[in-house]
């Protein structure tokens, strides 16, 4: 179940410092966990996540195996231009997950 | 004389232990009441409640045909924000063609195979817990209310009124040794709530995932070393039946954040 909530403002006004705050599904297995039978059941979380604005990377997160699952990010910056803001979430199967929305900059 | 005296008190003891029973309706508390601000501020903000991925899931099962092409819940009930406010506040409920008392889950998985000839989902899956809470949520805010004039809702009530006071397991627990006679003490360092069905399907934070109240009560039963009934059991259609008319006029929560 691959799914996000996004919460970025629809519109801000120039040089505001808006809260920008990504939720993904993801089970974040550590890797540490075993079957019933003893098995280890293989890492898979996600390790990177990065979020464009307007084409240009404004954040990145390393992400490791003490997350919980379907972690929730959040963090700030400053309204500066409409454009896309993209976020992308890369796992160790490979698979990325990548959600656009954008932002409206007012005067 | 003496006799008569002693029966007047043994009946008197007696009254005091029934009234002992239960927790008086004003006194009636939420899991929601006993958490720490920050996991109530989860809940309570719908951008980072974890349990929404599920509600999004719902949504667009709810919209969309099943596997085999038949119609989608949609089709049927139309906008679920109008047909489907305060259902989940009134099951379990009887099915009027089946006479069968339903919950929730159960309503959905007979509708799937009736009405949508789809392959049945399992209880405690992705999908069913989706549209569960889904459904759920159309019914936030509104009062419990399950309809005991209902012949088939008062015997499931009082069967699991019955069990609800019957010990369990080898640590010899009945329900309301915990959630009528200890509430609010510890266990271990998790609060012992009222046990009130207000916010199922739960995101427990325990679980890192979204769950039933059949989940979390299976999850009591293995906690008292008692071998759990199996999903769908009678006896857990029968509790929650109780369970509701024992938090009959709170508030539905769905989708709920637990610790």
């Amino acid at each position: 179940m691959a799914g996000t909530l996004i919460d970025v403002p629809k519109t801000a006004k120039r040089g505001e410092i808006i809260r920008l705050r990504a939720l993904v599904a993801h089970p974040m297995e550590t890797g540490y966990r075993r079957e019933i039978t003893g098995a280890v059941i293989p890492r898979l979380i996600i390790h990177t996540f990065t979020c464009d604005y307007d084409g240009e990377e404004i954040f990145r997160a390393e992400l490791f195996p003490a997350m919980a699952a379907n972690p929730m990010i959040a963090f700030t910056t400053i309204a500066t231009k409409s454009g896309p803001v993209t976020f992308r979430w890369i796992d160790d199967a490979g698979a990325i997950i990548t959600e656009k929305v954008m932002l409206n900059v007012t005067e | 004389m003496i006799r008569l005296l002693l029966a007047f008190f043994a009946l008197l003891f007696a009254g005091f232990l029934a009234l002992a029973e239960g927790i008086a309706p004003e006194k009636r508390q939420s899991g929601f009441d006993m958490m720490s601000a920050e996991t109530q501020s989860l809940q309570k903000d719908d951008l980072a409640n974890p349990a929404m991925l599920w509600v999004k899931e719902g949504e667009r099962l709810w919209n969309s045909a099943p596997e085999n092409g038949e119609r989608a819940c949609a089709a049927c009930h139309g906008d679920a924000r109008s047909t489907m406010n305060g259902v989940a506040a009134r099951y379990p409920a009887v099915d009027r063609p089946s006479g069968h008392l339903l919950d929730l889950d159960g309503r959905i998985l007979q509708c799937r195979s009736e009405h949508q000839k789809a392959a049945p989902w399992a209880r405690e899956s992705r999908p069913l817990l989706a549209l569960s809470a889904f459904i759920g949520l159309q019914s936030r805010g509104e009062m419990i209310a399950i309809d005991e004039k209902e012949t088939k809702a008062r015997a499931a009530i009082k069967r699991g009124r019955d069990l609800f006071s019957r010990r369990f397991g080898q640590l010899d627990l009945a329900c309301v040794h915990c959630h009528d006679d200890n509430w609010g003490r510890k266990l271990g360092s998790a609060t012992i709530p009222q046990g009130h069905p207000t916010a199922y399907p739960i995101y427990r934070l325990e679980w890192q995932g979204l769950g039933s109240l059949q989940r979390r009560m299976r999850n009591c039963m293995t906690g008292v070393r008692a071998e759990p009934f199996p999903y769908g059991a009678q006896e857990w259609i029968d509790l929650e039946a109780f369970l509701k008319a024992r938090a009959a006029g709170m508030v539905i929560e769905t989708p709920g954040i637990r610790p």
